[in-house]
């Protein structure tokens, strides 16, 4: 069995995000980078598989030289090798032709990733690849078990719902929680990632669609208008009559 | 050239979300002098699509075939596909859902376009541009965005704008198919179960939305949260301990790693307003918070607050909520 689990680098959960004096890029200035959260949940996932039925984890990146401390901490985590494609990641089109390209040559079964990006927050990737290769892409899924070596059975939010889902290998999924535990590395696991295989690749040839122009914040609320505890009925009077919401 | 808009169905009706995207597109139409189309697909009911006449939609074009009540992505893909082709659509709208997120993706592959999730406002089209503006950095932060193909597909972000009613009448529905075969189901679900969608009000269209935390000290007291929510009309919703502790299923879990939500009115009871938190529910028009403890972070982002015990400031609230329509 052969896993892919694409990883992003993204800014901390709690990190507060600010751009350049232009407003055209993200200020990377003091901000902490991890393992965009939800891939994480791919990546425990795609370990306890090969933990149960045998096989490899390969992790991918499409990114810059500053995303390897992550990679490294996937290495740590339990995945058995890493590619990085050395190129900053243009839009979810690029990013998923560039993923496209390495699964053409090397016929993983399944491929796995977060549902969306902590930062872009595109919610994208999984289904254009999906497309891109012509195979299924099961997206968002919270459940995945292997029926057996050649089916799986998948779990996926719809709108006030779920879905049941067997598909035949190869697939794409996206993960969201609960669909793992993710894991801290080890001390023994971070001693051996140093030695695992870290490949560096150049992109393929790919055309970004969306072209980021510039960047804003949000207009700073008000602030807060208390209301006396003893009193709380007042406030549904000022939902319905002053903020207009009721 | 045409707008073509895909509409989703839930129980027969029109979600409101989409109604929503089918404004957006009919506002779209009217830049560009062009006129929008409707694609439904599955189980909606005849007269809810011909009401889209009411949001600026001229045409619907109706796929009823019964294998598309459930969602299976390349059957929807090859429908919209097929219906765009047709009516020549070089705008494409969805809203940003589970489904229209997913089929947008796949189309802009299928039909060599450029998406935008996440959409918040209308596109500015000066000098040839096509410039949209979308939620990022978990709503933190906006980008904007030109997108540069010839098709371009825009998933709008729920609750960015009103389904405004433009008065045109009813739209004029029109048999479609796409010659499906069962290669496009090959990932078709087993089976699809509904949760308890409080009272009807999905969490994800919802306009007010009631959320309880760790405050509520356990599972045994959420009725104070259902109660409140009945009250108001509104969803539930609950923090990431909360689903973590199995207080509460994890699709009611909203924040940075759940659920998203933009409602009108986001009520956080016993939340104490973690950054992770705020990134899921900050786009909400207007927000309560309650909590026992003054200092609590979510206050910074409150538009209204009240410190006190949520066991005795939720009962206020809901009997004043119950007294205002009597």
């Amino acid at each position: 069995m052969k896993i892919l689990v694409c990883i992003s680098n993204v800014p901390d959960t709690t990190s507060k995000i600010n751009f350049s004096g232009d407003n055209k890029s993200f200020d990377k200035n003091g901000v902490q980078f991890v393992i965009n959260p939800w891939d994480e949940y791919a990546l425990t996932r795609a370990i306890e598989l090969k933990e149960a039925k045998g096989g490899t984890v390969t992790v991918l990146n499409v990114g810059e030289a500053d995303a390897e401390p992550n990679i490294r901490k996937a290495l740590a985590i339990g995945a058995d090798d890493a590619i990085r494609v050395n190129a900053h990641p243009k839009d979810a089109f690029f990013v998923a032709q560039q993923i496209a390209a390495i699964a053409k040559q090397n016929n993983y079964d399944i491929i796995l990733m977060g549902k969306e990006s902590i930062d872009y927050n595109g919610f994208q990737v999984h289904n254009m690849v999906g497309e891109m290769l012509g195979i299924p892409s099961i997206t968002p899924a919270f459940k995945l078990d292997l029926v057996d070596d050649s089916t799986a059975r998948l779990e996926r939010e719809i709108e006030g719902g779920k879905e049941v889902v067997e598909v035949k290998l190869p697939f794409v999924a996206s993960a969201q929680q609960p669909m793992s535990e993710p894991r801290i590395p080890n001390m023994r696991g971070i001693m051996t990632a140093r030695t695992k295989p870290l490949q560096v690749v150049e992109p393929v040839s790919a055309e970004a669609k969306a072209d980021y122009v510039s960047f804003s914040k949000p207009e700073k609320k008000g602030g807060v208008k208390m209301i006396d505890a003893e009193n709380a009925g007042e406030l549904i009077t000022l939902l319905r009559n002053e903020a207009k919401v009721l | 050239m045409s707008v073509l808009v895909f509409v989703e169905g839930f129980n027969g009706e029109i979600k409101k979300s989409s109604l929503e995207a089918a404004t957006y597109g009919y506002q779209v139409a009217q830049q560009l002098g062009t006129t929008a189309t409707a694609v439904a697909i599955g189980e909606v009911h005849e007269d809810a699509l011909a009401k889209l006449g009411e949001h600026g939609i001229s045409k619907v074009l109706y796929d009823a075939d019964s294998r598309l009540n459930q969602f299976v992505a390349d059957a929807y893909v090859k429908v919209i596909a097929k219906a765009a082709q047709q009516e020549n659509a070089k705008v494409l709208v969805f809203s940003n859902s589970n489904i229209g997120a997913a089929v947008g993706s796949k189309l802009a592959v299928r039909l060599n376009g450029s998406l935008a999730t996440n959409v918040t406002t209308l596109p500015k089209t000066d000098g040839g541009q096509f410039i949209v503006t979308r939620s990022v950095f978990s709503g933190k932060a906006f980008a904007d965005v030109n997108l540069t193909s010839d098709v371009k597909i825009i998933a709008v972000k729920k609750n960015a704008l009103e389904a405004a009613s433009t008065g045109s009448g009813s739209a004029t529905v029109e048999k479609f198919s796409a010659d499906l075969s069962d290669a496009d189901f090959v990932a078709a679900p087993k089976e699809t179960i509904m949760q308890d969608t409080s009272g009807g009000v999905l969490l994800t269209e919802a306009e007010i939305v009631v959320s309880g935390g760790r405050g509520l000290k356990g599972p045994e007291n959420w009725h104070l949260i259902e109660d409140l929510a009945k009250a108001l009309g509104a969803a539930t919703a609950c923090s990431k301990p909360v689903a973590d502790l199995d207080w509460r299923p994890h699709h009611e879990h909203v924040g940075q790693t759940g659920i998203a939500v933009s409602p009108n009115l986001y009520i956080a009871i016993g939340i104490s307003g973690a950054i992770q938190h705020l990134a899921g529910v900050n786009s909400s028009k207007v927000i309560v918070v309650i909590n026992k403890d003054p200092e609590a972070p979510f206050f910074k982002a409150a538009d209204y607050g009240i410190v006190g015990d949520a066991f005795d400031v939720v009962p206020k609230l809901i009997e004043a909520a119950k007294a205002l329509d009597k």
